[in-house]
């Protein structure tokens, strides 16, 4: 027995000194091709694009759905014949564990040691954050999805736009402006209650914005209050909400929650409209909450996956054919970035990081599944916000509003 | 005896400057990849945070599973120190360490006054109050934590805090106090009865733990400039108990040598996707399986085994000396 288990000891360390070999081999071998092919500007060797995102760990969901879709539109584009005059994409994915350390080390990796052209991603901006200082150092430009914080493209000492970072969602305050807009011009309401997540930045930023704006139009917030994670009990706080005259509520929460809120707010009477963000977009928010009760629910989101436009159907049927299920906004933000970069390399004639970048910039009416975007001087996207009813547990598109 | 310990460290501290001068050197030349050398960084805060936790859990026998609540104080305090007061790197980790002993006193002191696994569900409270805290004070960044840390912690500081980490530990195991916490682990009661104040020995195995895991969390914070208090939850206290456990529970070299095979696992495994968590786990589960002491048990990987010198088989066993 100790004979064997001492054998078993040998095959562990050797399975150790085979992943070192080939996790370090892997990027030796290939580091010198890059340089070669510096040299040979007209050469067809494939290009190279990072991709890294979140594939396991706390938002593996999100992160998984993006670079599905990430992949997806690199086989359609070089199945079309690749980007300038006949190159293909060659997309590197690398998983960063939804970790800060991790997706450095990924972007570290994919810049330094791959020397990817571009560099897609992470989703949130915590990982994103910690991408930045390698995208910056080496110039290389850092193409996310869904990190909204302001301070992911702009430095918040500084006020300066980070030259090499971008992203295809909107952030924060545009929803906030479009929602307070909404419930008082196309709802018609003029007393309104808050309920925000406390331990959340981007709830929290939504329900600042939102309750400028709103005061600023001519309502009234009668009533807000934060409710934490770890709460499942809110019929206290709807309650007050119900007897402080709330003619509608805006939830700017995550699904689980606001699924939980909804469903006790139909229990304790308070029949009101409730208004979200994108926060809310989930198939399980139907399942938590039933359709019933989301029935006068509104929320403010990236696309709408039944719009009737030829490029978003032609999306959701080759999305959903290759991976079984309908394609989440993190999904169609993911299509968009892919394609976005391969435009921009097309733009740019060259698969140069530092063409790329300025050609990223100068972006006009791209033409995307998630509404036709430019980029404003901070590299915000500039594009309309859906708004989506849900009626019967389908998303229905309501109205779609440019943010003033 | 005495000429063959002293020929025996001087050998020791040639291999530690071959290896100090030797990646100083790579470094310099551009033979280390960047992602290599990010690797690097995370295996030294790795070790320190293995070694730390095993003097409380291989050592002492009693079980911790707030090291990342640990950690984050450190980071925190540290990163104050450095982006908010201006002050020199140096005094900031020392300060970020220290805060973090004193804290691991005042956490340790309750539940270790009793016996049994009080201070698990201590520890575990701990981690996560840590973590609610950060979240809801503004003065260090709430939910979105601190951004732009300076990028202080350079090779020469990284590997002079992990070695001192190391050398420090091994010889509190070696002194009385050490011994007295082995005795504990091994039969509380004994040691009780032997006049070892039990209490004393294990809030002081337990906050030295907690000072260098504070350490890790401020180099952590002055290499990754972005610390959130998302960065420490449980998961990351996790991580250190598999590290002391995969190296084998009271093997100080078993802890680095499993700090740093984790840490290569981790980044040969990045390409894989969501597969990668399954097959670290199975790797994990194959070695518990059949090594469930871990990879070195209690032993020690010494120059002895090395050079096959006196002392019998060669492998350092504390347990045999307890006995």
């Amino acid at each position: 027995m100790k004979i064997v288990s001492k054998w078993i000891i040998m095959l562990v360390l050797l399975t150790f000194v085979a992943g070192m070999v080939v996790g370090c081999g892997g990027s030796q071998t290939q580091t010198p091709a890059p340089a070669q092919s510096e040299g040979e500007t007209a050469s067809s060797e494939p290009i190279k694009i990072g991709v890294n995102y979140e594939l396991s760990g706390a938002v593996a969901t999100y992160g998984s759905h993006t670079a599905n879709a990430i992949q997806l539109a690199v086989d359609e584009i070089n199945a079309a014949g690749g980007v300038l005059g006949g190159r293909q994409l060659q997309a590197i994915v690398l998983d960063n564990k939804s970790e800060n350390a991790e997706a450095l080390s990924v972007a570290t990796r994919l810049i330094a040691d791959e020397q990817v052209v571009a560099h897609l991603g992470p989703a949130t901006t915590g990982n994103t954050l910690a991408v930045v200082p390698v995208a910056m150092e080496y110039k290389v430009p850092v193409l996310t999805t869904s990190a909204t914080s302001p301070d992911v493209t702009v430095d918040p000492q500084t006020g300066q736009t980070r030259e090499y970072i971008f992203r295809t969602c909107f952030i924060d305050p545009p929803q906030a402006i479009v929602g307070a807009d909404f419930m008082y011009n196309v709802l018609g309401l003029r007393n309104v209650a808050i309920y925000y997540d406390n331990g959340n930045d981007y709830s929290k930023g939504l329900y600042r914005v939102f309750k400028e704006e709103f005061t600023k139009l001519g309502g009234t917030v009668v009533a807000e209050e934060g409710y934490v994670d770890a709460d499942q009990e809110f019929r206290p706080t709807l309650t007050k909400f119900r007897d402080s005259g709330a003619e509608g509520v805006y939830v700017p929460g995550y699904y689980q929650k606001v699924a939980l809120i909804i469903s006790q707010a139909k229990e304790i009477g308070l029949d009101v409209p409730f208004v979200g963000a994108d926060g809310w977009d989930s198939p399980d928010l139907v399942e938590i909450a039933g359709a019933d009760n989301l029935n006068n629910t509104f929320f403010t989101n990236n696309y709408y996956s039944q719009d009737d436009s030829p490029k978003v159907q032609d999306f959701v049927k080759a999305y959903t054919d290759r991976f079984g299920s309908a394609p989440d906004s993190f999904a169609a933000l993911g299509y968009d970035d892919a394609y976005l970069l391969a435009d921009a390399i097309e733009r740019a004639g060259a698969a140069d990081p530092e063409a790329i970048k300025n050609a990223l910039a100068a972006t006009k009416d791209f033409e995307a599944v998630t509404g036709t975007m430019s980029f404003d001087e901070q590299h915000n996207p500039v594009k309309e916000i859906a708004i989506i009813e849900m009626v019967d547990g389908q998303q229905v598109l309501k109205t779609k509003i440019a943010p003033k | 005896m005495k000429a063959m310990r002293l020929r025996n460290n001087l050998i020791i501290a040639v291999c530690l400057a071959v290896l100090y001068f030797g990646i100083a050197y790579a470094m310099k030349q551009r033979m280390l990849s960047s992602f290599h050398q990010v690797n690097l960084y995370l295996m030294g805060i790795n070790i320190i945070m293995a070694v730390s936790l095993n003097l409380i859990v291989g050592f002492t026998g009693q079980l911790a599973l707030g090291h990342a609540g640990f950690m984050a104080i450190g980071a925190y305090v540290s990163a104050v120190m450095t982006l908010k007061l201006g002050q020199p790197f140096l005094l900031a980790v020392l300060v970020g360490s220290l805060a973090t002993g004193v804290v691991g006193v005042l956490i340790g002191l309750p539940p270790l006054r009793l016996r049994g696994d009080y201070l698990a569900i201590a520890t575990l409270g701990f981690g996560e109050i840590i973590r609610g805290l950060l979240i809801n004070i503004n003065y260090v960044g709430g939910a979105a934590g601190m951004n732009g840390i300076p990028k202080l912690t350079t090779w020469t500081w990284l590997f002079i805090f992990t070695v001192a980490t190391v050398l420090l530990i091994k010889n509190f195991i070696n002194s009385s106090h050490g011994r007295a916490c082995i005795a504990i682990r091994e039969n509380e009661i004994a040691a009780d009865a032997m006049g070892i104040n039990t209490t004393f020995y294990k809030v002081l195995a337990f906050s030295i733990g907690a000072f260098f895991a504070g350490l890790a969390g401020a180099l952590y914070a002055h290499y990754f400039f972005l610390i959130q208090p998302q960065t420490f939850t449980i998961l990351k206290s996790f991580d250190a108990l598999v590290m002391v456990v995969f190296g084998g529970l009271g093997s100080l070299t078993g802890s680095i040598i499993a700090a740093v095979a984790i840490t290569v696992v981790n980044a040969a495994l990045q390409s894989l996707g969501a597969l990668r968590m399954v097959i670290y786990a199975l790797l994990l589960v194959v070695v518990m399986v059949f090594r469930p002491q871990g990879l070195m048990g209690t032993k020690e990987f010494t120059l002895r085994t090395l050079l096959r010198q006196k002392g019998g088989s060669g492998l350092h066993d504390y347990r045999k000396q307890v006995d």
